[in-house]
């Protein structure tokens, strides 16, 4: 039923009108204690030393890269199968930030590797996996920016989305096979075997904050761009009104 | 192949191979890569046969990429694309049929000058035949899943450019293993068959996926 | 505070890694909402031209809407 009385976008706007404040208030009160446990609880690396403060938003961004684009899947499958008014709204509005988080974790990334690797990138399995990634992000926003239409430009991206679905755990496969042909097994791994709890801790806080970031992004995004849509709407409705008062007035 | 099948895929062979099809000129611009290569990274032929087979596939993907716009762009503006959507075939199967025409086309011509333009980058003739038989069974995969931004792309009025960035991500695992499988014919240690039988399965994927989104594409962009 | 200071040797990388988030993310947000601005404002303008859409009640639950 909720997701049924969320498919009105007036009701879904009141909504997440009363949701956002409170869901932004927990994004600055987990991001709060995630950086306080960051910076003053969590113990340096015997190994990495104080580079191990970079992980808290590295891997929180790697994770939250892909729960975007897991979310913009679902939203495919939403705007596919259930033809659900809101679900290509979501995928649209979604790919923005999971372009943005990919863009964090891959610079992070390359920051966190200069002092461990002594060089800004590495073809690391990992890091290159994030890479296509990051180009599957961009030619899906720049579908979208293409396409006039905003439906046909939503089942386009949607179908595109659930290709690249399937395709990147082919991707992410085939990319771990060419870096153990091409690559000795020496490198440092960014996540050791066991993680400590006191790395832990502060780890799952930041990712709690980072997926609620995204939460707050993502609900704002759509309300834009449900804002849009009702701007075009009414701006091709004044644009047929204007035609259908000028017609009479050619033919007199 | 019923009657159909055999006379669509004549048609799309036909008009590839014509006055104004377009097929043989990505051979061409293969040659032009493959050509310009050595004036980038020097003469040096054990440098070229080191990196051949990866050249050879790269010049392979990027002439693939440069003429998948002609999939389903002349149909859809003389409208014959329109024609086969309301013929009540299953759409799936007229895309493979055309993918099937417009790899015998395009691809295939790339296949067979690959041996002759791997003499040029000074490979051996054991890896000639391994880059020639990656590409005959890797081609495939490329044209299949490139139907898909072909057919996201068809209305589009220059959509050419922003195809070959929807396609290159899928593309690479084909390139992964069908530079790794010629390149394991070379090497000892490392078998040919893994690779190369992970690139076979990567065309069957594709032939699967590639005609069934393409299609929905299709239909989405004629409504 | 003193703990804030000790990053090691390799300081610049880990508040740059910090900065870099923040501006990413700063970014993104200040466009989110200057998007967001921008459309209401011009969504403003259309309904004090008079254009409506469909549904009169909808607009008017816009209008609270977009008032909030």
């Amino acid at each position: 039923m909720a997701i049924l009385d969320l498919a009105n976008p007036t009701r879904f706007l009141a909504l997440s009108a009363r949701l956002l404040p409170w869901l932004a208030a927990a994004c600055v009160i987990a991001f709060a204690v995630g950086l306080y446990m960051t910076f003053f609880v969590a113990p340096d690396d015997y190994q990495q030393g104080a580079t191990v403060k970079i992980m808290y938003l590295h891997v929180p961004a790697a994770w939250l890269a892909m729960m975007c684009y897991s979310v913009m899947a679902i939203s495919s499958l939403g705007t596919l199968i259930w033809k659900h008014p809101l679900a290509d709204v979501s995928a649209k509005a979604a790919a923005p930030i999971g372009a943005a988080f990919t863009l964090i974790s891959l610079i992070t990334g390359s920051l966190w590797g200069k002092p461990m690797w002594g060089t800004y990138w590495v073809w690391d399995a990992r890091l290159t996996s994030v890479l296509v990634l990051f180009i599957m992000y961009l030619g899906l926003i720049a579908l979208w920016r293409t396409i006039e239409d905003p439906i046909r430009a939503g089942k386009a991206a949607a179908v595109l989305t659930l290709v690249g679905a399937i395709n990147l755990p082919i991707i992410k496969f085939s990319v771990d096979w060419w870096n153990t042909l091409h690559q000795p097994a020496s490198v440092i791994r960014m996540d050791g075997p066991t993680i400590h709890p006191t790395i832990l801790w502060p780890l799952l806080v930041m990712a709690l904050a980072f997926t609620l970031l995204f939460f707050v992004m993502h609900l704002m995004a759509m309300r834009n761009e449900i804002l849009r849509r009702r701007l075009r709407t009414m701006q091709l409705q004044a644009a047929s009104a204007r035609v259908g008062v000028a017609t009479p007035q050619a033919a007199e | 192949m019923s009657g159909w099948m055999g006379a669509l895929f004549l048609r799309e062979l036909r008009l590839s191979l014509r006055v104004g099809g377009g097929a043989l000129i990505g051979v061409l611009f293969f040659l032009a890569v493959i050509t310009v290569i050595p004036f980038g990274v020097g003469p040096d032929l054990n440098l070229l046969a080191l990196i051949g087979p990866a050249v050879l596939w790269i010049g392979a993907l990027l002439a693939t990429l440069l003429g998948l716009d002609r999939l389903f762009q002349a149909d859809r503006d003389d409208g014959s694309l329109d024609l086969m959507l309301m013929a009540g075939r299953p759409l799936e199967v007229l895309v493979l049929v055309k993918c099937l025409a417009h790899w015998v086309g395009t691809g295939l011509p790339l296949v067979l000058s690959a041996p002759v333009l791997s003499i040029f980058l000074n490979l051996e003739p054991l890896a000639i035949g391994a880059v020639a038989l990656t590409l005959l069974v890797g081609t495939p995969a490329l044209t299949l899943i490139g139907a898909i931004g072909a057919a996201l792309t068809v209305s589009l009025r220059r959509g050419g450019l922003l195809l070959a960035v929807l396609v290159v991500p899928f593309s690479i695992p084909v390139l992964i293993f069908g530079v790794s499988a010629s390149g394991a014919a070379v090497t000892e240690p490392t078998p040919f068959l893994t690779p190369f039988l992970l690139l076979a399965a990567l065309t069957l994927i594709s032939a699967v996926v590639g005609p069934v989104a393409a299609a929905m594409a299709l239909r989405f962009s004629s409504d | 505070m003193t703990d804030f200071l000790e990053l090691g040797p390799h300081a610049g990388f880990i508040i740059a890694c910090y900065v870099v988030t923040l501006v990413v993310i700063g970014a993104l947000f200040v466009w989110i909402l200057a998007d967001g601005s921008r459309l209401r404002a011009r969504l403003a303008a259309m309904e004090a031209q008079g254009v409506t859409r469909r549904s009169a009640r909808a607009r008017s639950a816009d209008a609270r809407e977009s008032g909030s």
